[in-house]
């Protein structure tokens, strides 16, 4: 087995692995930019090196940098997480020229899959059902009308090289296909390097719904059950769950049966994810694979029982899948929340800036998997996810009031966050009926907001509590002004005061 | 000790005086005797005829906000005997309006140009910040009278974009 791992990463997933490695006795080197000294992967690692300045170009996406980091530390492998280079081939080919592992799959099985469309040739021959469209870039304005016009608005344009929403446009006519195009193709630049626009025919409210594989390097490929995405803004998934209300053991039989076929097709290696599109009738298509390991792979740890950062650690030392497909079973239900730093009140705008305090939820079937603290200043710079909470119940009923229960637990101030948005969803009748497909939290953001509930008591416990907090703890910045005598108030008004005074200047 | 308190707009009278078990509350007349301990800094328990309540602090440099349970209120706290200031009707639709960054972070372009006529919520500028391309738009339908913002440029909360008039 490996004796130290270099994480390739930062954030959540950063802790995550460094986590299982601990786990599993191998030893973890944290690479960490100039803005996150004090970011808790940092913290949890062992040896931690800085690999540059803020920007993720200059640090995080740096590959020099990093393997040089590895040489130097005697790291054996590295773990890319996701989002950075975890996709990036030309870095696991990198790795594995200068000797050290790649945990993930290989490069040509990233290349055939980096590219959407290369992907859709390769899936074609394969012969796994998918959405009609292109399979090659679009050359033209021209072509994407004509080709828009024989399939059919409405159209989704999307990046070759694209993920996590970046360079997709929806389109409904032909009037918003050119500057929808020329729109995604520079996002797809600026985004990826890679201005390739390929269109399909977009389905109409689809369902997201994504299947795990796992494969050894020794010819085994199982899948491990798939995962509801559906619950999306601006294409980015916010909530996933596991397994999907609408899929049966029939239908999960099927999807993963095509999504092992897929990854063989690819000879893949390693965890891996393909995204299926599930229209009205239950028809699956396929979208895209992803050669790393997800955000949301929680929820199918929590149901399976397996821990797929260990058995990603134990395939690329080259072991064999320690169990057959017959022996993976699915158990209870699992919900996921990404907690970003945005605010809900303001358009869901990003909110960096310092945590003040932070109150983490616990208890019973309940994980958090968290980059944060309390006193750290979320940065700028990066991706606002900040923690997962994932509840886990014996069913979809028992999970969702866990984590309920677990919301009203958790509390971050300082910054902004989502964690209310995820009250409102998990409270709402359509979630709970699980009515779901990918327009549905733009439908739940569109109506009417409840409010908050309290039974009229909460304005007035909030004015007493306001009183006694002067009291009891003065704001920050007031203590030993001199002013204490004659209520600790009167310097805390001082200090409103002067606060609403700079506001209005 | 007594304080003004305006919670979501609303203004109370708050008298607090500390008795043998703990805090007789007189607001706006109403008699509540409340026993309250700060559990750690910025997190209050207060027990009001045996309810439990768990309120939380989140001071900024322009707000105070109290939750009660996952209940967010808006807060003033003012002592009466020190000079009362008031904001008043700021809110006008006449006239200049700034429009400024919600975020730090960095403009990636600017979509109109100045002297131009803009609807309400069209967008004037795009800041980038944590990976998100985010639309400033226009509050109101006029006339783009500035653009300040440089395409490049590093912006902070709250500095001005632009002016619509």
């Amino acid at each position: 087995m490996f004796k130290k791992i270099l994480i390739a990463n930062r954030g959540e997933i950063a802790v995550r692995v460094i986590r299982a490695c601990r786990e599993m006795g191998i030893r973890t080197v944290a690479v960490y930019s100039d803005a996150d000294r004090a970011a808790l992967h940092v913290r949890k690692a062992d040896e931690a090196y800085p690999i540059g300045p803020a920007p993720a170009a200059e640090s995080y996406l740096r590959m020099d940098k990093i393997l040089e980091v590895a040489r130097r530390a005697g790291a054996e492998a590295i773990h890319p997480g996701y989002g950075f280079l975890s996709e990036n081939s030309r870095f696991a080919r990198a790795c594995a020229d200068a000797g050290v592992k790649f945990i993930g799959p290989t490069p040509g099985a990233m290349e055939l899959m980096g590219s959407k469309t290369r992907a859709r040739q390769e899936m074609e021959k394969a012969g796994v059902p998918f959405v009609s469209g292109t399979s090659r870039g679009l050359e033209s304005a021209d072509e994407a009308e004509q080709v828009a016009e024989r399939i059919g608005y409405p159209v989704m344009l999307k990046a070759a090289a694209g993920g996590g929403g970046k360079g997709m446009r929806l389109v409904h006519a032909k009037a918003d296909l050119r500057p929808a195009l020329e729109a995604a193709q520079s996002e797809a630049q600026r985004s990826f390097g890679d201005a390739e626009v390929y269109i399909e025919k977009a389905i109409v409210n689809p369902r997201h719904i994504e299947m795990q594989v796992l494969a050894d390097e020794h010819g085994n490929t199982l899948w491990l059950g798939e995962r509801e995405c559906s619950i999306q803004r601006r294409h980015q998934k916010v909530l996933e769950e596991a397994p999907s209300a609408i899929v049966d053991p029939e239908m999960r039989r099927r999807m993963g049966e095509v999504a092992v076929r897929v990854a063989r097709a690819a000879q893949y290696t390693n965890a891996g994810t393909v995204e299926f599109l599930v229209d009205q009738q239950k028809n699956f298509y396929f979208l895209e694979m992803n050669t790393r390991l997800q955000v949301e792979h929680p929820v199918t740890e929590l149901i399976t029982g397996l821990d797929l950062v260990h058995l990603q650690i134990r395939i690329a030392d080259g072991e064999k899948m320690p169990f057959a497909q017959e022996d993976v079973t699915i158990r209870g239900h699992a919900i996921e929340c990404r907690i970003y730093a945005e605010d809900p009140d303001n358009n869901y705008f990003p909110s960096p800036g310092k945590i003040t305090l932070l109150l983490a939820p616990s208890g019973p079937g309940i994980r958090r998997d968290s980059g944060m603290y309390e006193g750290w200043t979320v940065p700028l710079e990066y991706d606002p996810l900040l923690a997962k909470l994932i509840g886990y119940g014996t069913d979809r009923r028992q999970a969702t009031m866990r984590l309920q229960r677990a919301l009203y637990e958790y509390f971050v101030a300082g910054i902004k966050t989502n964690i209310s948005l995820f009250q409102r969803i998990l409270q709402d009748p359509d979630f709970q009926a699980a009515k779901l497909d990918t327009g549905y939290l733009d439908r739940l953001l569109a109506g009417e907001r409840r409010s908050t509930e309290d039974g009229g008591r909460g304005a007035e416990i909030a004015a007493i509590a306001a009183g006694l907090f002067a009291v009891l703890q003065p704001a920050p910045g007031v203590a030993g002004n001199g002013n204490a005598t004659g209520g600790a108030g009167g310097a805390n008004s001082n200090w409103k005061q002067k606060g609403r005074s700079e506001a209005l200047r | 000790m007594i304080y003004d308190v305006t919670v979501e707009g609303k203004p109370h009278r708050l008298e607090l005086e500390k008795s043998e078990e703990g805090w007789t509350c007189r607001l706006d007349g109403g008699e509540i005797r409340v026993d309250a301990v700060v559990t750690r800094p910025d997190v209050l328990s207060l027990l009001v005829d045996g309810q439990s309540y768990e309120i939380k602090r989140e001071q900024t440099a322009a707000d105070l906000h109290l939750w009660v349970g996952s209940a967010r209120f808006g807060v003033e706290l003012r002592d009466p005997r020190s000079l009362r200031s008031r904001r008043d009707g700021t809110g006008d639709e006449k006239g200049p309006k700034k429009l400024t960054a919600p975020m730090p972070g960095k403009v990636v372009r600017v979509l109109v140009a100045e002297k131009s006529e803009v609807e309400t919520g069209q967008g004037i500028l795009v800041v980038e910040a944590m990976k998100m391309q985010n639309e400033i738009k226009s509050p109101k339908k006029g006339v783009v009278q500035r653009i300040l913002a440089v395409p490049g440029a590093n912006v902070n909360a709250g500095d001005v974009l632009a002016i619509v008039e």
